[in-house]
């Protein structure tokens, strides 16, 4: 098994720690991983991407120019990274903010209303946790409990105690992403 | 099994410096590698290991502090990007002269000049041909993974002092700032000094009674004695290039092409393996770990098992195609594909560059 991802969106919606939590929980069951962010000038203020690779083999590059799976968070990165899915992939995103919605017919199309969940559940910060949950729904690579596990290990013990709220937000993203026919 | 964590390269190596029982860091932030300090500051070896971090007031401050602690047998680092390695060459080539050992890690950026601060490969001329003035080489290892920037460091370490040479850790921006699975290696503990007087007789701490002063100089206004110097040196470097060659050969057995790239040319090409492959084209990869010296023996091996070309994948504008040119002596087709100025290339680019340049007539 090989995934390739990229989660793209804006600076602060939680795109690269979204990966970093996908990475880790890869690494809790004994999988390969990459990760690589688009940085420098990009960063500050602007579109903020990442590059997830989980493999069950060692992993060759770690950029891309097709992808297994489009997590797509704003408008700009559905221009740029509707194109880049593999025939047969799989995109989704949330329609916050959307104005052109997809419109390919050679991929699976899923939506996850992420900022509304998190509003609702009352921290848009877990926002990025809901789209997680709502990814694994449509691609279960990893297991909920190694994803806690690889929570666990990439937040700092005094976050610890927020971890059952993430679990909650995942859950949600879990119930409520829907294919787009 | 070591301890796994999810780490960027330059983390990664930072980690490694104190686990390897480095007792100095001398460094001054530059992107993409300031992680490599930041790392350092909040971790405190200081309270770990007592490893020293200092960030000097300029990278010719840290490589001059690089030659003081070195002279004494310590075992010291720095690390910084292409702008900042070049400030350190005068450091580094009378380290060579004087023969003090040290790790200088280059995660390189864009250039020629202040460049920008993306992922690049265009230092490799000054990596591997020397750098500042004089006749030396340094011992240069390419990391291609997040897990070889840790492994690299005791590696260089061993390597620096078994040949009392500064040793060149070359990555770039992409392995620096990527995060992969690492396998962290046990600690090794520090010297004492006891252990660094009886381990290095020639380093300068201190002049025990009865015995000869040492001097570590690069200076000898003598031409007679500095060219016996030298032969010294080139004795050594060819020990080196007799003993140190590493590389790894992935596919080349059964394969009609060869790409040659190291560090993160070698990880995309990977992926053009399987593209190539796919579409029944049996493309090998060849990927020097020591850039200097460089791998000669498997590319004459290859090309007398009739190779029909080489594509050399660098993020430059041609480096190491020369040194490839020199041991193909025209015996087969050796061409170079990369972009630069911190641009990646894509395994498609690399692909359609092999076909184009190698396969095409």
């Amino acid at each position: 098994m090989t995934e390739e991802i990229i989660i793209a969106g804006f600076g602060g919606q939680g795109v690269l720690s979204m990966g970093k939590i996908l990475a880790y929980s890869g690494i809790m069951q004994d999988q390969e991983v990459s990760w690589f962010p688009a940085y420098g000038p990009e960063m500050r203020g602007g579109t903020a991407n990442v590059t997830v690779i989980v493999s069950d083999e060692r992993i060759s590059s770690p950029t891309l120019t097709a992808y297994d799976t489009a997590v797509i968070l704003n408008q700009q990165s559905m221009d740029k990274f509707e194109e880049a899915v593999k025939p047969g992939g799989v995109l989704i995103y949330d329609p916050n903010g959307i104005s052109h919605h997809p419109t390919r017919k050679d991929i699976k199309i899923y939506k996850i209303e992420g900022a509304k969940i998190a509003a609702q559940m009352g921290n848009t910060k877990i926002f990025n946790m809901v789209v997680l949950g709502g990814y694994l729904q449509v691609k279960p690579i990893v297991k909920l409990e190694n994803v806690i596990r690889g929570l666990k290990k990439s937040l700092h013990e005094r976050y610890h105690k927020l971890i059952p709220l993430n679990e909650d937000a995942i859950t949600m993203g879990m119930k409520n992403v829907v294919e787009v026919k | 099994m070591g301890e796994l964590r999810l780490m960027k390269g330059n983390e990664a190596l930072a980690e490694a410096a104190i686990r390897a029982g480095v007792d100095g860091y001398f460094g001054y932030p530059i992107t993409p590698q300031s992680e490599v300090i930041e790392y350092l500051m909040a971790e405190k070896p200081f309270e770990r290991t007592g490893m020293v971090v200092l960030q000097a007031e300029s990278e010719v401050a840290s490589i001059n502090m690089l030659y003081g602690g070195g002279g004494t047998g310590k075992k010291v680092m720095t690390s910084s990007s292409s702008p900042g390695i070049s400030l350190m060459q005068e450091g580094l080539s009378y380290m060579a002269g004087a023969e003090i050992p040290c790790v200088v890690a280059n995660v390189v950026r864009g250039g020629p000049g202040l460049g920008d601060i993306q992922p690049a490969q265009s230092d490799y001329f000054q990596s591997v041909k020397g750098g500042g003035h004089g006749d030396y080489r340094l011992p240069v290892l390419a990391p291609a993974s997040v897990q070889e920037m840790s492994d690299f460091v005791p590696l260089s370490f061993d390597l620096a002092f078994k040949y009392r040479t500064p040793v060149l850790i070359v990555s770039d921006g992409l392995i620096g700032q990527m995060m992969e699975k690492v396998e962290l290696f046990d600690t090794i503990p520090r010297l004492t000094d006891e252990e660094v007087i009886a381990r290095y007789p020639w380093a300068t701490n201190g002049k025990p009674k009865g015995k000869e002063r040492r001097i570590l100089t690069s200076l000898d206004l003598d031409p007679h004695k500095l060219e016996k110097h030298n032969f010294h040196l080139q004795d050594k470097y060819k020990q080196i290039r007799e003993e140190e060659v590493r590389y790894e050969m992935i596919d080349c057995d059964d394969a009609d092409y060869i790409i040659i790239a190291y560090g993160s040319s070698a990880r995309i090409s990977q992926k053009t393996l399987q593209l190539a492959r796919e579409e029944g084209i049996k493309v090998g990869l060849l990927r020097p770990i020591t850039l200097w010296p460089f791998p000669k023996q498997p590319i004459d091996d290859l090309v007398n098992k009739g190779v029909k070309g080489f594509l050399s994948v660098e993020m430059s504008a041609g480096q190491m195609v020369e040194d490839i040119r020199l041991t193909v002596r025209e015996r087969t087709k050796v061409e170079h594909f990369g972009r630069y100025g911190g641009v990646i290339h894509s395994p498609e680019e690399v692909l359609e560059a092999l076909k184009n340049k190698i396969i095409g007539d």
